[in-house]
């Protein structure tokens, strides 16, 4: 009976255990897209401004590997994001965008202020591309090889340090 | 500078972090037929907010829930089933979107759960039962 004292010890013990490590190890709570490795859904999106065209799923499977950069006007860390963009635009990635719940109007003021490395626009006005993607939030980019296949997916803002892992996912699309 | 002002901006995304956009139609409107509503209603409760990760899409205020609803609305309407919707989402966002986990080798133990702590209460139990006789 002596040794039966120390069990809510014991679990109090685990239980402090296993706060400390969440508290020291954050969960990551980042959701991944499981279409990774799947061809691209198919979709149509209007131009989400006048003078660029929109983006359809045909667009992503003409043969080279392309990014596509999921974003909003509305979206702080999309503006963090642009320069980057504009970089891996200047290394040669070509970079088409889908643009989520936003207005022309806004877009066009967004990328005027930003900055425009985007190719095709499709507007998103209601996420339904963008739940059809298995993405969460904005932004997040995908890489898209030339049958259509995506890739790799990036969650959050492309950060200058993410540029290498972003050029070689283009190249191992290739 | 630089880097503290970037910094800031990650940290002030989820103070705006909403469009201009109204919410679409059937994100807060009722389905016609009350059968589908019904479908629509009981699936919403089992869909995990990607935003809120703690809430359904039915709780959750978030823009994407809203259009997440639509959707679950949409495709009820057109006649697909509340598991057919559920499949879908899963086949995007895994198994995590579901609030109702499969009996598959990771989520066995999430149901076997209750029955062993069950099992450990009656042995506490008989254990206390012995001792007063």
């Amino acid at each position: 009976m002596s040794r039966a004292r120390f069990i809510p010890l014991i679990v109090f013990a685990l239980i402090v255990v296993a706060v400390a490590w969440r508290l020291a190890v954050p969960r990551d709570d980042r959701v991944a897209s499981k279409l990774e490795g799947q061809k691209l859904p198919s979709f149509a999106l209007p131009p989400a401004l006048p003078g660029k065209p929109g983006l359809t799923s045909a667009d992503l499977a003409k043969g080279s590997p392309r990014l596509v950069n999921i974003f909003a006007s509305w979206c702080v860390p999309c503006a963090a994001e642009a320069p980057v963009l504009l970089d891996l635009k200047r290394r040669g990635v070509p970079i088409d965008a889908i643009a989520i719940r936003d207005r022309p109007e806004d877009v066009a003021a967004f990328l005027a202020r930003h900055g425009d490395p985007f190719e095709r626009i499709g507007g998103d006005d209601r996420s339904q591309v963008q739940i059809a993607l298995g993405s969460s939030g904005v932004p997040e980019s995908f890489v898209v090889d030339g049958r259509g296949v995506i890739r790799a997916q990036h969650i959050g803002p492309i950060m200058p340090h993410d540029v290498d892992g972003i050029m070689q996912a283009m190249e191992a699309a290739k | 500078m630089k880097r503290l002002l970037l910094a800031l901006a990650l940290v002030a995304a989820p103070l705006r972090a909403d469009s201009d956009l109204p919410p679409s139609r059937w994100a807060n409107e009722q389905l016609p037929d009350p059968r589908q509503e019904a479908a629509a209603t009981k699936l919403m409760q089992e869909i995990r907010c990607l935003v809120c990760q703690g809430q359904a899409i039915g709780d959750s205020d978030a823009e994407l829930a809203g259009d997440m609803r639509a959707l679950v609305r949409e495709r009820i309407a057109r006649g697909e089933s509340a598991e057919e919707v559920r499949r879908w989402l899963i086949e995007r966002y895994g198994a995590w979107v579901s609030y109702r986990p499969p009996l598959d080798p990771l989520g066995w133990p999430l149901w076997a759960a209750p029955i062993g702590l069950l099992a450990a209460g009656a042995w506490l139990l008989r254990g206390r039962f012995r001792r007063r006789a």
